[in-house]
């Protein structure tokens, strides 16, 4: 089994998540994350899915991706790519552990971007394995919430997949 | 103009001549615009063989086949047709009402998410939400239908969308940014394959149901008479290469010739041409052909690899490859390898046991096949399906038609409606068992309302056969829920209730009086052939083994 980052260009249009989830769906194909957002054009949308199966299923989930009408282009970014996620973390934050997490975000590059009376929202970027880290730390505290955004994912260099 | 006669001006432009359907509410504007148009409108008595007639109509002429269906309860009946079609690649276009655009997803009366249903059995599915995008959408569904791996594209026509006032202005071309199907091949890879070829000591070309849809049967024949190779065909491919032609092995899989089976096995190269590997073709995966090196060659890259290792993809038309590579091949006698497959065909004929007394349903197989050689074939799904295509010899692409992928009982008679449509002068007959022919029975009011004289034979045993017979091998003859108890039933009665003719044959020596009678009035007719009830379909590769692995029944 190996893991494959896969970014998809597809035309930004109504349904067409629902035709790549129920394609994933259909051919009993496992995705681990998604993420679409726009892209430098309006008319196309960019997802970037991750995806875990052999090189006969990675194959296969490339193809038939290919096949959808609305589909553009399909790139593996597996290899060689800048990958960043993003997190909001919840945590517990009494006065008497307010600056033991501090001094951890900033140890992270993370960011406290809201403050109660007994809890920080936290935001952090970075690629999968360093928020991982980033939120086994902050389990000592007591994690609340936590959202994440799901993998994005770019080749290095000048090459596009445009 | 009104929507709905932009709609039917559109269909007119695209050349299409017939359509299959069924009216209802949210339909009613493109049934009105209908009126008036020179297309020829057959209503069906349900929807799924509305698509099975415009699938059949589609297979017969290779155009697009155009079915009608409203919303809701008249779109989910159509849903078996478009998947039958799906899995045969046939190129369809289906058009659906659905309710106003403002009650969309407020459970309205008939209203059901068509193309959420229809999403994953469609090339393709558009829900129209913009009246002035309704024209492009046309256009694009016949381009996709009809180009590439065909395949069934749906329209979803909210009612207030068809009564819009709009301006018609029909594209000439479609520009679909993702979809660019590659036809030609790539040269490398027909030249490795080619010298593949030339160097194999024991080729056989495998032809399925894309030589078909790419119309490469005459490359196909030029291809194994240069090369001099055997062609096996899969049962989508049946009118690939005529089976009378000496190097014609017939079809392989689960009920194929053992011959053919037996040939494949031996084979050093396969020259697969636009087919898809499916288990009842090739039979265990990773036991198919030990021996040989496989050419794949298909327009949908998707298929390659995806059932059985492949040593040479080549992507593209098969018409446009097969030219190429004719061109380079060079001709080489294989004295010993024809030798030995001339000896797989003399000991392993096709072969049932002949009865005096009982009707065996291959008899009658053969005795269509004597009498109308030139007969389209429709066939149900299950035994009937398997000994028509094992006795009735295809000499021309586009004569034989099957559900193949999806399996559907229900299919052949609808499709043979479709057929006959497309070829009046024809005769078009319906192979099918007493349990398929019920699934779409109702049809014969639209044969009559229509004088469509299509000739159901129907292989009555009583049983649902094939599930029958596989209880009796699998499952120690423990008949649970197949037996079909009508012992009053008959289909002569049926026919002649709904006013077409009907025949009940008891003995061999009358079935040919009653095929003759059948192909001479020009009347719709059903045949009821009680045949001998517990007859099995050999040769039998069982589930999931190589095709090696054949039961004879001995």
């Amino acid at each position: 089994m190996k893991r494959c980052t896969i970014a998809v260009l597809v035309e930004n249009k109504p349904g067409v998540l629902a035709r790549v989830s129920s394609l994933f769906r259909r051919r009993g194909f496992n995705i681990e994350s998604l993420a679409v957002g726009t892209t430098e054009r309006p008319d196309i949308s960019r997802m970037t899915i991750v995806v875990r199966g052999d090189d006969r299923t990675l194959e296969q989930v490339m193809k038939q991706l290919n096949k959808l009408i609305e589909v553009i282009k399909v790139s593996d970014l597996s290899e060689n790519s800048v990958e960043r996620e993003l997190a909001l973390i919840k945590v517990h934050a009494p006065p008497a552990k307010r600056s033991e997490i501090i001094e951890i975000a900033n140890i992270f590059r993370a960011r406290i971007v809201d403050v109660a009376r007994d809890s920080f929202i936290i935001e952090i970027t970075g690629d999968e394995e360093k928020i991982n880290a980033f939120v086994d730390l902050m389990r000592q505290f007591g994690i609340k919430e936590m959202a994440r955004t799901g993998k994005i994912s770019m080749a290095r260099g000048s090459k596009t997949v445009g | 103009m009104r929507a709905a006669d932009a709609i039917v001006k559109a269909l007119e432009m695209e050349g299409v001549e017939h359509i299959f359907g069924i009216p209802g509410g949210a339909i009613l504007e493109v049934y009105d615009a209908l009126y008036d148009s020179e297309i020829v409108h057959i209503l069906t008595r349900h929807e799924q063989a509305a698509v099975h007639a415009a699938d059949g109509y589609a297979r017969a002429t290779g155009k697009v086949g155009v079915a009608f269906a409203t919303s809701g309860p008249g779109a989910t009946n159509t849903v078996t047709g478009i998947a039958t079609a799906y899995m045969d690649s046939s190129p369809l276009v289906v058009m659906t009402g659905q309710v106003p655009r403002a009650m969309i997803g407020n459970d309205a009366f008939q209203e059901a998410d068509t193309t959420g249903i229809t999403m994953p059995i469609t090339k393709h599915n558009y829900l129209v939400t913009d009246e002035r995008q309704l024209l492009r959408i046309i256009k694009e569904a016949f381009h996709i239908a009809s180009t590439g791996r065909p395949g069934p594209v749906l329209i979803d026509l909210p009612r207030d969308v068809t009564m819009a006032d709009i301006e018609f202005d029909y594209p000439d071309k479609v520009d679909l940014i993702g979809y660019k199907p590659k036809i030609k091949g790539h040269p490398k890879q027909i030249k490795k394959a080619v010298d593949m070829i030339i160097q194999s000591e024991r080729p056989i070309i495998l032809a399925g149901g894309g030589v078909r849809l790419s119309n490469a049967h005459e490359e196909v024949l030029k291809l194994a008479e240069t090369i001099p190779a055997f062609v096996v065909t899969t049962l989508m491919g049946k009118g690939a290469i005529p089976e009378t032609h000496p190097l014609c092995l017939g079809f392989i899989g689960m009920h194929g010739t053992k011959y053919g089976n037996y040939a494949v096995m031996e084979a050093d190269l396969i020259i697969a041409i636009g087919c898809r590997f499916s288990d009842r073709t090739v039979g265990k995966f990773s036991e198919f052909a030990p021996e040989a090196k496989i050419i794949h060659i298909d327009i949908d890259p998707a298929e390659i690899g995806k059932n059985v290792r492949v040593d040479v993809p080549i992507v593209g038309d098969a018409k446009l490859i097969l030219q190429e590579m004719i061109k380079m091949i060079k001709t080489k006698q294989r004295k010993e390898w024809f030798e030995r497959v001339e000896e797989l065909k003399r000991k392993y004929p096709l072969k049932y046991k002949r009865d005096e007394n009982v009707i065996k349903p291959q008899f009658v197989i053969e005795k269509v096949y004597e009498l109308a050689p030139d007969a389209i074939v429709t066939t149900e799904v299950g035994q009937n399906q398997m000994w028509a295509a094992q006795y009735f010899k295809v000499k021309y692409p586009r004569q034989f038609i099957t559900s193949g992928g999806l399996g559907t009982m229900g299919f052949g008679f609808p499709a043979a409606i479709g057929a006959q449509v497309a070829f009046p002068d024809k005769i078009v007959v319906d192979i099918a068992g007493d349990g398929s022919f019920l699934m779409n029975i109702q049809e014969l009011a639209t044969c009559v309302d229509y004088d469509i004289p299509v000739k159901v034979c129907v292989l009555n045993n009583a049983y649902l056969g094939m599930v029958r017979q596989w209880q009796q091998l699998f499952y120690k003859r423990r008949y649970s829920a197949t037996r079909l108890r009508y012992p009053e039933l008959s289909f002569e009665k049926i026919a002649k209730g709904f006013g077409a003719h009907g025949i009940t044959v008891e003995k061999p020596s009358e079935v040919e009086d009653a095929l003759k009678e059948a192909f001479e009035i020009d009347k719709p007719v059903v045949i009821d052939f009680h045949v001998e009830v517990e007859e099995n379909v050999f040769p039998f590769v069982p589930p999931g083994r190589s095709l090696r692995e054949v039961l004879d029944g001995e």
